[in-house]
């Protein structure tokens, strides 16, 4: 008998197999977990602008400005921000992956990403260097506070 | 058997059917909670867009944000607010029923008495918001 050294896996052992990141799996999980909390922010957000109060006849820029200049709000703001942006950026992604073929769902994706991508860019520029009582605004415009500063 | 008997056996008349049957979800709640889910999230993604624009004029342009502001605060966008509150409600409920199905045992059995839920849950949220919505909107200053 002649000695020969072949290695023969275990029954049962698990074929070696590269490790990938499953996005498609995070995409899903990530629309369950992010809609739970934007039930919530979403829900709190509404309450706020829409039906306490005046409701929508409320809003105008010293109203967004009280709320900003607490950083609750900013906090808040930017959840929903990222939240539902890219909450809504999958949704999108799904359906023009169902609808659209060949090039144009490349298209189609390319200004998804760019719309995406900009406008948290924007959004958060915008939370990050708010200012409640910029200089050169008119008093009656902005909120009370900013006279007694 | 002669041809003779063989033409007297008629063959059993089959009734055209009307809807298609032996399918759980063609039709049914499951589908159009899908439709339904389907057409308010692409409408509240496009609204976000225009929300997150106009929003950020409060940053550069605190006239012209009340200026857009103003015209939220119009009837007919009154009218449109109620529409997104609808579409947001019934995509928001309906997202929890599909958690539901996904992450219950149960969940897939009761899919269909939950949508009924999800109905009725929307129905209470408009009811609370509506008559709110129009107080504000065409009630006075």
């Amino acid at each position: 008998m002649t000695s020969t050294s072949t290695s023969i896996p275990l029954p049962g052992a698990k074929a070696p197999r590269r490790r990938r990141v499953n996005w498609e799996m995070w995409g899903w999980l990530y629309m369950r977990f992010s809609g739970v909390l934007l039930v919530v922010l979403i829900f709190g957000h509404l309450l706020v602008n829409l039906f306490l109060g005046d409701g929508v006849k409320a809003i105008d820029f010293a109203f967004v400005a009280g709320k900003l200049a607490d950083p609750f709000w900013i906090v808040y703001d930017m959840l929903l921000l990222w939240l539902a942006l890219i909450h809504g950026a999958n949704g999108m992604r799904t359906i023009i992956n169902d609808y659209a073929r060949g090039r144009l769902r490349v298209v189609f994706l390319v200004l998804l990403a760019a719309a995406t991508v900009s406008l948290l860019v924007l959004g958060s520029l915008v939370l990050t260097t708010f200012n409640p009582c910029p200089t050169g605004t008119p008093a009656d415009l902005l909120p009370q506070f900013c006279s007694t500063l | 058997m002669s041809t003779e008997a063989a033409a007297k056996i008629r063959a059993p008349k089959i009734k055209p059917l009307k809807r298609p049957v032996g399918t759980l979800y063609r039709g049914r709640e499951g589908m159009w909670s899908w439709v339904l889910h389907r057409i308010t999230g692409v409408a509240i993604f496009f609204f976000l867009l225009v929300h997150i624009l106009d929003t950020s004029l409060v940053r550069i342009w605190p006239e012209g944000y009340n200026v857009v502001i103003e015209s939220y605060k119009t009837p007919i966008m009154g009218l449109g607010e109620i529409g997104l509150v609808a579409a947001i409600g019934l995509h928001a409920l309906n997202g929890l029923r599909i958690i539901a199905i996904d992450f219950l045992r149960i969940g897939p059995r009761i899919q269909r008495l939950m949508f009924w839920i999800v109905i009725a849950l929307w129905a209470v949220l408009l009811a609370g918001f509506v008559p709110r919505q129009l107080m504000h909107i065409f009630g006075g200053e």
